[in-house]
């Protein structure tokens, strides 16, 4: 009967297991073994060589694009989870709970519309002619229109619209399966609202923090279109020094040690973050 | 027996038509100029086939896409003309007929028998030329300055001008401003043209791609973009006529673009027939103004069969004096590429 059991439990599993192994590993290890190999004129050789990555650590742009990715990918996370946070606090605990999934919802609508879209109407409202700055001159705050596009404020900000919403989700997740119960124990004990939730809800409510956090690490430091498209090429992260060499140079092993680096970073985000990494309660 | 022999005929039919439907298809590997319904469909309906296009960026890409690919994925090849030779290197262009392409009709200068042929044999017809020169708003900028390279980039454009993102061209212009011909670039003169790069980046407010630059020039992001042209500024001068190009005193960079049939092709028939039909006069036109980008038709008989308006904003009646003064853009060994690749990255990200 076991054994009837463990079969049929291989049997659900093994498509999964196959597809990972294929599409996942498989590619993985291809990956590793190309990040080793030279390229010599257009042939591929390979080995173990370590040139690619002595050129990562070497060459001063390529450098300087691993700091950017690092830069813009750690203000874009915690300016998000600062953003988010107090929206999901309020969608758990001040929106009535029949009202919770509209204003979700709402939270979560610029996501109906293309990526690539969406940065484009970022770059129009953020243009010297677009509404951004067409408010500041009419407030008088500004005289003459100041350069928002085309930066590196206009890539963070491309990314925190997208990435807030995101991480509603995730801490309006975890908040709202935390009993009532806890917050009323404290305040019976005497604790303020600023104690209750130094000390109650902003422990208890980490997994969804880290959680969305690490999920916005991931996905900031490895995309190629807003930088692109909202930086204007002002400063050049990873991903498109990654496209630089494959589109026209076709260098696919420095490609891939450069990808093989932004895994390296992103495996040490995840033990950064294991201990309080709660996917289940997404 | 009647019945039976009509059921067989019935068969056979269908198998007939069936191998017809999979033989009458044609994969492209292309840019996006070629993916226009007013392009293709008419090709489509002469032959009864149906034409796959698969839009690339980057020639590294298309090389690799097709080494990847099996023998007979890929029908036909469209390519920067000065990477035919990367092509013809790796043995993936079949020859072409010479005698049955319309290479008498086009204008001198984008012939480019050197490129497009190899010890006698041609592998690719150009299809397509422009220019990356300079791209501005009129109605912003004095338009006296265009016609200086270095006044383009000059502090008193800082902040306002945008550059296109590719090197190839950009570097050309920067060469051509210092009075290196772009045919003579080598590694020495990229130490001339760095500090040229230099001042270039540090006035620009962006380095864009086509539609990044498009956009900023049409919102008033910025008023002048380097490396534009009239593919740039074609799709706007409609609704804003202010958006306008030049060709600087000092010249500009020419671009092209060439057609040929992958040697791994097993339908070399068709294709050739599709690539007598782009470089015809009426594929011409249309590939001219397509949707995505619009350039110069490499065959002058498309005059014929394009309207004033379409002309005019080609400028078709200057292209002698601007084929006179503009140079092909570099093209560059794998060496001496692969430093100006590190050169123009190094630059960006300053």
């Amino acid at each position: 009967m076991i054994g009837h059991e463990k079969k049929l439990g291989w049997g659900f599993t093994a498509p999964a297991l196959v597809w990972t192994l294929a599409f996942f590993v498989a590619p993985f290890l291809v990956m590793i073994a190309m990040s080793f190999a030279n390229l010599e004129g257009r042939t591929l050789i390979w080995g173990f060589h370590l040139d690619n990555y002595i050129e990562l650590a070497t060459r001063p742009y390529l450098l300087r694009a691993v700091v950017v990715s690092l830069q813009i990918t750690f203000i874009v996370t915690l300016a998000s989870v600062v953003l988010a946070y107090p929206l999901a606090a309020i969608i758990a605990f001040r929106v009535p709970q029949h009202w919770q999934r509209f204003v979700l919802l709402l939270a979560i609508l610029p996501f109906w519309t293309s990526y690539v879209i969406r940065s484009y109407a970022w770059l129009l409202v953020l243009a010297r002619e677009g509404l951004v700055n067409q408010t500041l001159i009419n407030v008088g705050m500004i005289a003459e229109p100041i350069t928002l596009a085309n930066s590196r404020f206009a890539t963070v900000t491309g990314f925190i619209h997208f990435f807030v919403m995101l991480l509603t989700l995730t801490i309006y997740a975890n908040l709202v399966q935390l009993s009532p119960n806890y917050r009323l124990a404290a305040r019976d004990l005497g604790a303020n609202t600023f104690q209750i939730f130094r000390h109650v809800i902003l422990p208890l409510s980490l997994p969804g923090i880290v959680t969305g956090a690490f999920l916005t690490f991931v996905l900031c430091i490895g995309d190629y279109v807003t930088p692109q498209i909202l930086g204007g090429n002002n400063e050049l992260t990873m991903p498109q020094i990654v496209m630089v060499q494959l589109g026209r140079r076709a260098d696919f092993p420095l490609a891939s040690a450069m990808a093989i680096v932004m895994m390296g970073f992103v495996t040490a985000a995840y033990l950064a973050c294991a201990r309080w990494l709660r996917l289940d309660r997404l | 027996m009647t019945k039976l022999r009509y059921s067989l005929l019935a068969i056979a039919a269908m198998q007939f038509a069936s191998t017809s439907v999979v033989a009458q298809e044609l994969n492209a590997l292309v840019w996006c100029d070629h993916a226009d319904d007013a392009l293709i469909k008419p090709f489509e309906e002469k032959y009864d086939v149906k034409v796959n296009l698969r839009e690339y960026e980057g020639t590294g890409a298309a090389l690799a896409l097709l080494e990847q690919s099996r023998p007979g994925d890929w029908d036909v090849l469209v390519i920067d003309g000065i990477d035919v030779f990367r092509a013809v290197e790796t043995g993936m262009l079949a020859p072409l007929p010479k005698n049955e392409l319309p290479i008498e009709d086009m204008f001198t200068e984008v012939i480019m028998e050197e490129n497009n042929s190899k010890d006698g044999t041609w592998y690719a017809v150009t299809e397509k030329f422009g220019y990356n020169t300079i791209s501005f708003n009129s109605s912003k900028v004095d338009v006296e300055d265009m016609q200086d390279l270095a006044t383009v980039w000059s502090d008193k454009y800082a902040g306002r001008i945008s550059v296109y993102d590719y090197y190839l061209p950009v570097m050309g212009l920067a060469a051509i401003s210092e009075g290196v011909t772009t045919a003579n670039m080598d590694a020495a003169s990229l130490k001339t043209i760095g500090p040229v790069l230099g001042q270039m980046r540090s006035s620009a407010a962006s380095v864009a791609g086509v539609v990044a630059a498009q956009t900023a020039l049409a919102t008033g992001e910025v008023d002048i973009v380097v490396g534009g042209g009239e593919w740039l500024t074609a799709v706007l001068a409609e609704e804003q006529p202010e958006m306008t190009w030049t060709i600087p005193d000092q010249g500009a960079v020419r671009w092209t673009q060439s057609i040929g049939i992958l040697s791994d092709s097993k339908q070399k028939e068709l294709s050739l027939e599709f690539i007598k039909y782009i470089t015809s006069p009426e594929g011409q036109a249309r590939l001219a103004t397509s949707a995505c980008f619009w350039g110069m038709p490499a065959n002058s008989k498309a005059s014929d069969f394009m309207t004033d308006n379409q002309r005019a904003i080609l400028r078709w009646d200057e292209q002698n004096k601007f084929l006179r003064r503009t140079q092909l853009y570099p093209a560059p060994n794998m060496e001496l590429d692969n430093a100006m690749q590190d050169l123009w990255l190094d630059k960006l990200s300053q």
